[in-house]
C-alpha cells in the first residue's frame, strides 16, 4: 500500500520535464491508493501523442474502461511502459456516465483496436475517431453493455457471492425455476420475435467491398475476382473457436479480419460478483494452457492491494511452477505449429509426451493436472508433497534438456519447416510496439522486453537467464523464440531447484474471505503468450468493483491482419500458429 | 478377435473355429460401428485440451478405434462437445450437428457442456448443450481427467451394443427433422419457442425496464 503511494510522486518528476503546456491541464489522481494523472478529454490525444514522443512511454499496454456508477461517472484507464523497461505510466480519463464518448487513440497507439472495441462493446463508452467501432465479443445487436453495473444478467440472483441461499441460509434452488422461459435469455419489452429483422453482420466494410471482382491495375492485367473465404469458427487449425474472414485474390490474402467472441464467457461479470478468492479458480480457464502463471498475475495484483508478500519457500515455488507452466505452454505451441504446417501430429505427440510429465507433477502438487488453481494470497495452497523436487530434478537436469535438443535437431533444421516459415508473416519491430504485441511475438520482431527483466516481480531479479531476442520478426523466429525460452526456462529451474529454502508457505493466516483496501492495482506477469495483465479495484467490499484482464493473445491478433496481407492462404494457418493464441483468453 | 461376436447358441466344428464365426446382425452390426466411431475434430475450450491429450500417446484413443477425428461433419459420427457453448456458437454447432449424417452421437464433455459449469450465470452461455441438441453421455469434470473421457467413450460403446438395427431411428421411412438453428437476435433466441417469447410473463419485462 505505501508503494502505491510513492509511485505518482515519482512519476510527476516526468511530466514535470514535460512540455510545459500540460502542467496546468494534468492532474494527479489523488484517491487514496490510486496511481496516475487524470487527463482531460480535450487533452487526451496531445498528451498520448506527447509521452510517446518526447517521455519514451512507446508502448500502449492496456486500455480498459471502469463504471464508477454511483459517482455517475465512467473512466478510461491507459497503462503505457517503455519497452526499454520500467514502470508504468497510468492515466485515465473521466467522462460522464450518460454520455461516454472519449477520442480514440489508434492513431496514436494502433494496439487500442481490439481494446477500444471490447470497452464499447462491454460497456458502452463511444471511441470517437475509431474506424470501425463495432461490437467484438458480443454479436452485433446484442441488447445492452453487460459490464454496467446496473446492467444485470438473465441469472441475476444476487449483487454479490457468496448468494444467501447457498450460505449461510442454505435453501439451494436451481436458478432455472426462477427465470421466466427456465433459459438464460431476456428481451426486450414487448419484442416479437417473428416481427424482428436481423441486424446486418457485415465483416468488411463497404468501400472493401467496392474493390471486389477487379485486379486489372492498369488494363493489361489478367482480371481476376476477389473471393471472401471464411475461415471458422469449427477449423482445426484455428485452435479452437475463432474465426478469420479472408478476402483473397487468387491465392493471396487481400485483406484478413479476426472475429472473435465464440468463447466469451464473461470472465470479468462473473468476476466482479465474486469474492477476491473465487477468481483465482476462474484465471485457470483464462489461458488453460498456462493456468498456474495466470494464478500469480492476479495474486501479484491482489497482493499489492493487500500490501502482503509471500515467504521465501512460496516464491521459490511459485517461480518453479510458473516456469515448468513455461515449458508446458511453449512445447504445445511448437507441436501445434508443426501441425499447422501439414506436419499432422506426430511432432505434437512428441511435445505432449513431455508435457504429460510435467502435468504429472501439477497434479502431485496441486491436485489437478490443468485447473491447477493453487495460489493463494500471500502463499500456495499447499506445500511440494514428498519426493515432488525430486522428479523436477531429474526431469530438468537430465530428460527436458536432452529431449529439447532431440526436439530441435529434428524440426530446427528441416527443410520443409523452415521454407515454409522463413520470411513468412513478417511484423516490423515498430509495427510489433505500435500494435502492443507482447510475449514471443514482440521479442522474434527485435524488442528485447521481457516483463520479468524490464519490470521484475516476484523474485525474478535473483536469477541468471537471458531475454530471447530474434530480429526477423517471421513465423521461424517466433518458432526459435519458443524454443530458446524453453532452455532459458530450464535454466531458471537449475538454480529453483538448487536454492529452494525450507519454510513457511503462507504470509499470516489462509483466509477465505481476505480484506483487500480501496484502490486500485494492476499486476502484470510475463505468461507464456506475452503481457498478462490484472486490473482490479476494490472499494473495501469482499468483491472486486472492478476485474478486467490484459490477456496477451487478444491485444497480439490486432497485429493478425497486418502479418497476413500479401502472404498466401496456405501460411495465414501458420501465422495465426505462430501468435499460439488460447481463446479462452483471447475471448475470456 | 471373432470370441466376442460368436452367438454361443450355434455350435462351430472345431475345424472351421479358427476361420469362421456365426453370429446375429445387429451383433456384427455394433460391433462394426462402435470399433470404428470417428469423432469430429473442434474443440470448444479448456477441455478440448483434455481431448487431445486423450488422444496423444499416454492415453491412446486408437486403442478403440476412435483416432479419426474428421475435421468434416460429413463424416464424423461422433461429436464430442468439449467444452463451454456460447450463445454466439451455439448456431453453428446446432448447424454442424444437423450436417452430420446418422447414426450420430454427441457426447457432453465437462461440467460446462454438461449444465454451464462454472460459467452457467455467464450472459453469453448457454447452460448446457442438451437445451439444443441431444446428448447421448454425459462426463462429469472440469476437465474431465483423459480417463473420464475415456470412461465416457466405452459407455457410448455399450449404448451402441444395446441397439438393434431393426429399431434404429434412421432406417425408417420418414425423414428425421432437422433442429432448428437458433438465431442472435437482442438475445438468443430458439425458433421453438417463438410463441413463449410474445407471452413473457410482465416480470421480465419488469426487469428489463429497469436494466
Ligand atoms: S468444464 Fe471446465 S475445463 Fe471444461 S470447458 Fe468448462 S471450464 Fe473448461
Amino acid at each position: 500500500m505505501t508503494e502505491n503511494v510513492e509511485v505518482p510522486k515519482e512519476l510527476d518528476a516526468t511530466i514535470q520535464s514535460m512540455d510545459n503546456r500540460f502542467h496546468d491541464i494534468v492532474t494527479l489522481d489523488d484517491r487514496k491508493s490510486y496511481t496516475g494523472y487524470l487527463v482531460p478529454v480535450e487533452n487526451l490525444i496531445d498528451f498520448a501523442t506527447s509521452i510517446r514522443d518526447d517521455l519514451g512511454y512507446d508502448y500502449l499496454s492496456s486500455v480498459t474502461g471502469v463504471d464508477y456508477f454511483p459517482e455517475e461517472k465512467m473512466e478510461v484507464v491507459y497503462h503505457a511502459y517503455k519497452t526499454s523497461g520500467g514502470g508504468a505510466l497510468v492515466f485515465k480519463v473521466q467522462i460522464p456516465r450518460e454520455k461516454p464518448e472519449v477520442p480514440s487513440l489508434i492513431s496514436v497507439f494502433p494496439g487500442s483496436d481490439f481494446q477500444e472495441r471490447e470497452a464499447w462493446d462491454l460497456l458502452g463508452i463511444r471511441f470517437s475517431g475509431h474506424p470501425n467501432l463495432t461490437r467484438i465479443l458480443m454479436w452485433e445487436g446484442f441488447e445492452g453493455h453487460p459490464l454496467r453495473k446496473d446492467w444485470k444478467e438473465p441469472f441475476f440472483e444476487e449483487e454479490k457471492k457468496p448468494y444467501k441461499n447457498r450460505w449461510p441460509e442454505g435453501g439451494v434452488y436451481r436458478i432455472e425455476d426462477e427465470v421466466p422461459m427456465g433459459k438464460n435469455v431476456k428481451y426486450p419489452l414487448g419484442f416479437d420475435p417473428q416481427k424482428w429483422t436481423p441486424e446486418e453482420q457485415t465483416t468488411f466494410k463497404e468501400d472493401m467491398d467496392s474493390e471486389a471482382g477487379d485486379n486489372g491495375s492498369n488494363g493489361s492485367a489478367m482480371h481476376t475476382d476477389q473471393i471472401v473465404v471464411n475461415l471458422g469458427p469449427q477449423h482445426p487449425s484455428t485452435h479452437g473457436v475463432f474465426r478469420m474472414v479472408a478476402r483473397l485474390d487468387g491465392e493471396t490474402v487481400v485483406d484478413l479480419y479476426p472475429e472473435m467472441g465464440y468463447l466469451h464467457r464473461n470472465h470479468e461479470k462473473i468476476g466482479e460478483r465474486n469474492t477476491y478468492i473465487m477468481n483465482m479458480p476462474y484465471t485457470d480457464r483464462l489461458d488453460y494452457i498456462s493456468s498456474m502463471s495466470n494464478n500469480l498475475g492476479y495474486a501479484l495484483a491482489v497482493e499489492s492491494l493487500m500490501g502482503i508478500k509471500p515467504p521465501e519457500r512460496t516464491e521459490y515455488i511459485r517461480v518453479m511452477m510458473v516456469e515448468l507452466t513455461r515449458i508446458v505452454s511453449h512445447l504445445w505451441s511448437i507441436g501445434f505449429l508443426l501441425n499447422d504446417l501439414g506436419a499432422f501430429f506426430t511432432p505434437a505427440l512428441y511435445a505432449i509426451n513431455e508435457r504429460e510429465l510435467i502435468l504429472d507433477i501439477f497434479e502431485a502438487t496441486a491436485g489437478s493436472r490443468m485447473m491447477c488453481n493453487y495460489l493463494r494470497f500471500g502463499g500456495i495452497s499447499r506445500d511440494l508433497p514428498d519426493g515432488i523436487l525430486e522428479t523436477v530434478r531429474e526431469l530438468v537436469n537430465e530428460r527436458l534438456p536432452r529431449k529439447i535438443d532431440e526436439l530441435d535437431t529434428y524440426l530446427t533444421e528441416n527443410e520443409i519447416l523452415r521454407s515454409r516459415c522463413i520470411g513468412v508473416g513478417v511484423l516490423s519491430k515498430e509495427d510489433a510496439i505500435a500494435y502492443s504485441a507482447a510475449g514471443p511475438v514482440l521479442r522474434a520482431s527485435g524488442v528485447s522486453y521481457d516483463v520479468r527483466r524490464a519490470d521484475p516481480y516476484s523474485i525474478y531479479e535473483r536469477f541468471e537467464f537471458d531475454v530471447v531476442v530474434r530480429y526477423n520478426g517471421d513465423v521461424y523466429d517466433r518458432y526459435l523464440v519458443r524454443m530458446e525460452e524453453i532452455r532459458q526456462s530450464l535454466r531458471i529451474l537449475h538454480q529453483v531447484v538448487r536454492d529452494i529454502p525450507e519454510g513457511e508457505i503462507q504470509t499470516g493466516k489462509a483466509l477465505y474471505q481476505v480484506r483487500v483496501p480501496a484502490g486500485e492495482a494492476y499486476g502484470r506477469v510475463e505468461n507464456p503468450k506475452g503481457e498478462l495483465g490484472f486490473y482490479v479495484v476494490s472499494n473495501g467490499k469482499p468483491n472486486p468493483w472492478r476485474y478486467h484482464i490484459r490477456a496477451p493473445s487478444f491485444i497480439n491478433l490486432t497485429a493478425l491482419g497486418k502479418m497476413c496481407k500479401g502472404e498466401k492462404v496456405a501460411d495465414v494457418v501458420a501465422i495465426l500458429g505462430s501468435i499460439d493464441i488460447v481463446l479462452g483468453e483471447t475471448d475470456r | 478377435m471373432t470370441e466376442g461376436l460368436n452367438n454361443p447358441d450355434i455350435p462351430i466344428p472345431d475345424e472351421l473355429a479358427g476361420s469362421i464365426a456365426i453370429t446375429t446382425l445387429d451383433k456384427i452390426y455394433n460391433w462394426g460401428r462402435r470399433s470404428s466411431i470417428w469423432p469430429m475434430m473442434f474443440g470448444l475450450a479448456c477441455c478440448a485440451i483434455e481431448m487431445i491429450a486423450t488422444a496423444a500417446s499416454r492415453y491412446d484413443l486408437s486403442r478403440f478405434g476412435m483416432e479419426v477425428m474428421r475435421p468434416s461433419p460429413r463424416q464424423a459420427d461422433l461429436m464430442i462437445v468439449s467444452g463451454t457453448v456460447t450463445k454466439k456458437m451455439i448456431p453453428v454447432i446446432v448447424r454442424l450437428y444437423n450436417q452430420m449424417p446418422e447414426p450420430k452421437y454427441v457426447l457432453a464433455m465437462g461440467a460446462c457442456a454438461s449444465g454451464g459449469g462454472p460459467f452457467k450465470e455467464g450472459y453469453n452461455v448457454v447452460a448446457g448443450v442438451d437445451k439444443f441438441i441431444p446428448v447421448d453421455v454425459y462426463t462429469p469434470g472440469c476437465p474431465p481427467t483423459p480417463q473420464a473421457l475415456l470412461h465416457g467413450l466405452i459407455t457410448l460403446q455399450k449404448k451402441i451394443d444395446k441397439q438393434s438395427i431393426l429399431k434404429v431411428n434412421w432406417y425408417r421411412k420418414e425423414a428425421i427433422p432437422a433442429i432448428p438453428i437458433p438465431i442472435l437476435g437482442p438475445d438468443l433466441i430458439d425458433p421453438r419457442d417463438y410463441e413463449k417469447i410474445r407471452n413473457l410473463p410482465p416480470v421480465q419485462e419488469e426487469s428489463t425496464a429497469e436494466a
